[in-house]
């Protein structure tokens, strides 16, 4: 039976990871730094530790996030893969869907491994419903992901493009990162209520994903 | 067209001097605010203005993305009009920002707050300014391509952004201020702002074809010098 083609890019992606493990690695340290960083910044055994976990948990996943994504596309360029790339019968979109799904798996393992140092270090526990998690924290990232894979290959061509990914990312993903950080910490206080953050995630994900899939084609060749 | 567009700016002058004279000695003063509200005469043409420039530079956008491949001329035109409309609105953006703080300190005693409106506008201001900066920073016809793609985007986030803000602020109502001030305005007061907002419109138009000009040059600049190079070569 024939794999479909975002399956192929998805399995090639995630063999490569496997053999260098660069990604997960930087992306791990990064988000560690960016944690403590945080941490001695904002002195978190005071009492609002519980509010700025939130924030800092969102923030250090997307400082992370941008400099795997520096990479993701970088790859494609040694030895003109991404003219391979270009040529193959494969559809753009499945290309992209590929690299956004392998960066998705990606940040979601470093996510697992940064909760439990999370609920260590800012002594957390939560007072809302934990497994509403597992929906925002998922949500969260691919809108990071989304827009942050596809603004990659959008700026692989400028001239300065580990600068240019994060200016053009960060003010599109602000109402994203406005609804997860509301949403993580209504979980986490049992305050609010974190429904409607979820559905601003949800829509904000359907929106973009959608405009990222017909777009892409536009992207890729936009040297023709 | 020179003469047109002098014409056009001697225009301008005039109906930009007699919003003055009405917004400023005309009109009544507001019964509560009172002198203090005739910032409002330039306060809101500026997000008139905002709102007709970003919209053109998304239609540009789309007009460039749809005509690249088929018609060049007409293509490079929409991606010039793209261009100028989005710094027109970045410059009406934060006229009305300015004028809006300015307000904003005499009337609740602080420059800012983080009130849905005004947040909306900072990320709005910040995504064109990416818009610009992506010009910048890439060269060629796949520049024009991106930043059309780019556009699409920045639009497509601004009613999301709007109703994520005020969802966020609804949640925990600021203190200094809900509502709007400007909720019914008096019908003298009217004139005043058509005519402002005449005249800063039919600014924005000069300003907009003064750079649409230059960037059609630019252009053409860019073109010979690629030939020029061919020929060499």
């Amino acid at each position: 039976m024939k794999r479909p083609y975002f399956w192929v890019h998805l399995a090639k992606d995630l063999r490569i990871e496997w053999r260098s493990r660069d990604a997960i690695n930087s992306m791990l340290f990064f988000a560690l730094l960016v944690v403590v960083i945080f941490s001695l910044a904002f002195d978190p055994t005071r009492s609002f530790a519980r509010q700025i976990s939130a924030p800092v948990l969102c923030v250090a996943i997307l400082f992370a996030a941008v400099s795997a994504l520096n990479q993701t596309w970088a790859r494609e360029l040694r030895h003109n893969v991404l003219d391979a790339h270009r040529m193959s019968p494969s559809p753009a979109g499945a290309l992209f869907l590929g690299k956004v799904l392998a960066n998705f798996l990606f940040v979601s393992v470093i996510e697992l491994i940064l909760a439990p140092l999370f609920v260590i270090f800012y002594n957390l526990h939560a007072l809302g419903n934990v497994w509403l998690l597992l929906l925002a924290v998922p949500l969260g990232t691919w809108s990071i992901l989304i827009n942050g894979t596809f603004f990659a290959a959008l700026s692989i061509r400028s001239r300065n493009r580990e600068l240019l990914l994060p200016l053009i990312l960060f003010p599109i993903f602000m109402p994203a990162l406005l609804a997860m950080v509301l949403a993580i910490a209504a979980i986490l206080s049992g305050e609010s209520d974190p429904s409607l953050w979820i559905k601003v995630l949800l829509s904000y994900d359907v929106i973009f994903t959608t405009i990222s899939l017909l777009l892409f084609d536009t992207i890729l060749y936009a040297e023709d | 067209m020179k003469v047109f567009r002098w014409l056009w700016a001697a225009a301008t002058l005039a109906v930009l001097a007699n919003g003055f004279r009405v917004a400023m000695y005309v009109v009544p003063a507001d019964r509560d605010q009172g002198d203090l509200s005739r910032i409002l005469y330039y306060h809101v043409p500026s997000w008139c203005g905002m709102a007709i420039f970003f919209a053109l530079n998304l239609i540009c956008s789309i007009v460039y993305l749809a005509l690249r491949n088929r018609n060049k001329v007409i293509a490079l035109k929409a991606d010039a009009l793209a261009l100028t409309s989005a710094e027109m609105g970045v410059v009406y953006c934060l006229i009305g920002m300015t004028t809006g703080s300015i307000w904003g300190r005499a009337a609740w005693g602080i420059w800012w707050t983080w009130d849905a409106r005004l947040t909306t506008t900072l990320v709005l201001w910040l995504i064109y300014v990416a818009y610009l900066l992506l010009r910048r920073f890439t060269s060629g016809a796949e520049m024009r391509t991106l930043a059309a793609v780019l556009a699409i985007f920045g639009y497509a986030d601004v009613p999301i952004v709007y109703m994520s803000t005020r969802w966020w602020r609804t949640q925990h109502p600021s203190p200094v201020f809900f509502g709007g001030p400007n909720s019914g305005l008096d019908p003298s007061m009217l004139p005043a702002l058509f005519w402002n907002m005449a005249g800063w419109i039919m600014w924005g138009i000069l300003i907009v074809s003064l750079r649409y000009s230059a960037e059609i040059r630019a252009q053409r600049a860019q073109e010979k010098a690629a030939v020029a190079a061919l020929e060499v070569a």
